[in-house]
């Protein structure tokens, strides 16, 4: 364990995890509201809107998400000149979180709508037999019997976003990926112990995680 | 609910004036939105000629997208065959009666599906070379991440679809004197690979996806070789992005198509999975939207 006893490595760790757990904040909350409108959009009585919710998932489900973050440096930042900050690690972070929240917007908007399919018909069909419109189904009636269905899948998607957070590594933010292999690169006679401390870091973190939302899926779903 | 138009009333003539407003509100911001991208695109000079000629050039095809195809192909039907088997072990593993069997295999699922598929590639890239004395090819780094995360999904995938076969198939093989490895070789683990196929197809476009960080490392796939090389050669990095993407888009449809397909074809078919058994309590995550 030497190499952690050193300030600078341990210092690298930490700043490592930081970027991962802000990369999966942001995005978790920008997916969450992009995903939900999708998800709105793809049940709505407009064809369009359902065709441009149908688009968005076919295209960035089917995209891997290195091919959208290579995309988002060197197609949006290099090519089309799109700076969101004139700080370098700043400008990749918002970068990677406009990656990130696109593509994984589209794994929220499949999980709301496979729970939009699991309320009952009675249910909607009673809410527009009182009069209710399509928003009132949805937001009264609809959704939040939906949104219990789907805590256990958002809570994959969500474990699944803070891993895929290691990808922006990949535009050059130091996030614990890219640390973790500067560290095995210097410290080649302690790789074990280099990649017990990062990959046991996140399975603190995501296995907990999955059974706290397995917990709270139990608690909240609908007995029907 | 089977179907959204449960949501809202056949339209009468005043939703259907409100319905065609929407749309053209929408398809007019839509476009606009598009026009705007568009123009951006112009600015920056992405719509010349020169930047989209490599893809009529029969070279293009040949000496880079094909060969990153190829090698993208490889890997992922390479680790599928192999996290299939890890898959299949570990959830037959998983469901062991012997403890010392039952609870190192949930471990090590537990934890390969735990951690990022880029840390494993990484370590066995950077890591285990110093550990070996020897390289390790990008090509095995990309193919042992893969199997390791993805056997891992699949075995909780394979342990649901066993949990889920009614136990009198078990206990009516058990009733003819079958042993405990007949039973799982010749009655649980066939009927449980027929309903999980359609999840194993899904899987394989998840896999497919996550071979593209094999570019990290440098593996000549087909980010590397049509994004990356290309590009570096003719400086079209947006407009190879964009044909490479529909690459994979059109492949990984085709896959989810099939999958799909698959699905419905299985629950038509003799097997059903009991409507309560299909979806225990812990094991909601079948197929995991990674990389």
């Amino acid at each position: 364990m030497h190499v952690f006893a050193d300030p600078t490595n341990l210092d690298a760790y930490l700043s490592g995890f930081l970027w991962i757990l802000k990369l999966t904040g942001s995005s978790a909350v920008l997916a969450l509201v992009l995903g939900v409108l999708l998800a709105a959009f793809r049940v709505s009585p407009v064809p369009v809107l359902r065709g441009f919710g149908a688009a968005w998932v076919n295209i960035f489900r089917n995209t891997p998400l290195t091919l959208i973050i290579f995309f988002c440096y060197f197609g949006l930042f290099t090519t089309l000149g799109l700076t969101l900050s004139d700080d370098l690690d700043q400008n990749n972070y918002w970068l990677g979180v406009v990656g990130l929240s696109v593509y994984t917007a589209a794994f929220v908007c499949e999980a709301v709508r496979s729970g939009i399919n699991t309320v009952p018909p009675g249910q909607a069909e009673a809410a527009r037999a009182i009069g209710l419109t399509f928003f009132q189904t949805l937001r009264i009636v609809v959704l939040p019997q939906a949104g219990r269905a789907v805590v256990a899948p958002l809570g994959s998607v969500l474990i699944a976003l803070c891993k895929n957070a290691t990808i922006v590594g990949t535009i050059g933010l130091i996030e614990a990926s890219s640390v973790m292999k500067q560290l095995i690169n210097d410290n080649g006679d302690a790789v074990i112990p280099i990649f017990l401390v990062f990959a046991g870091t996140f399975a603190a973190l995501l296995i907990p995680t999955g059974y706290f939302f397995g917990w709270l899926a139990n608690r909240l779903a609908v007995k029907r | 609910m089977s179907t959204s138009t449960v949501l809202y009333d056949h339209p009468g003539p005043r939703a259907r004036v409100r319905n065609a407003v929407l749309s053209v509100v929408f398809g007019v911001g839509l476009a606009a939105l598009l026009w705007w991208v568009y123009a951006k695109f112009d600015q920056a000079g992405q719509w010349e000629g020169d930047l989209w000629k490599p893809f009529t050039e029969a070279s293009t095809w040949t000496q880079f997208i094909w060969p990153g195809l190829r090698q993208t192909l490889l890997a992922a039907v390479t680790g599928m065959v192999l996290s299939l088997t890890f898959g299949i072990l570990f959830a037959v593993g998983r469901l062991s009666d012997h403890r010392w069997v039952r609870i190192p295999a949930g471990a090590i699922v537990e934890f390969f599906r735990a951690v990022p598929l880029l840390i494993m590639i990484f370590f066995i890239f950077y890591g285990v070379p110093f550990l070996i004395q020897g390289p390790v090819s990008a090509f095995w780094s990309v193919v042992i991440g893969l199997t390791l995360y993805n056997g891992s999904v699949l075995a909780e995938a394979f342990r649901a679809g066993i949990r889920s076969i009614p136990t009198g198939q078990a206990e009516a093989a058990y009733a003819v004197g079958m042993r405990k490895s007949q039973v799982m070789q010749l009655i649980l683990v066939p009927q449980a690979a027929r309903a999980m196929l359609p999840v194993i197809v899904s899987q394989l476009v998840v896999l497919l996806k996550d071979t593209a960080l094999g570019y990290i490392v440098a593996f000549p796939e087909l980010l590397q070789r049509g994004v990356n090389d290309l590009s570096a050669n003719r400086g079209n990095v947006v407009a190879a992005a964009i044909v490479v993407a529909m690459i994979y888009i059109v492949i990984n449809s085709m896959l989810t198509t099939l999958a799909n397909w698959l699905d419905r074809r299985t629950r038509r078919r003799a097997f059903r999975i009991p409507k309560q058994a299909t979806a225990p309590r812990d094991d909601t995550t079948v197929t995991e939207p990674q990389g």
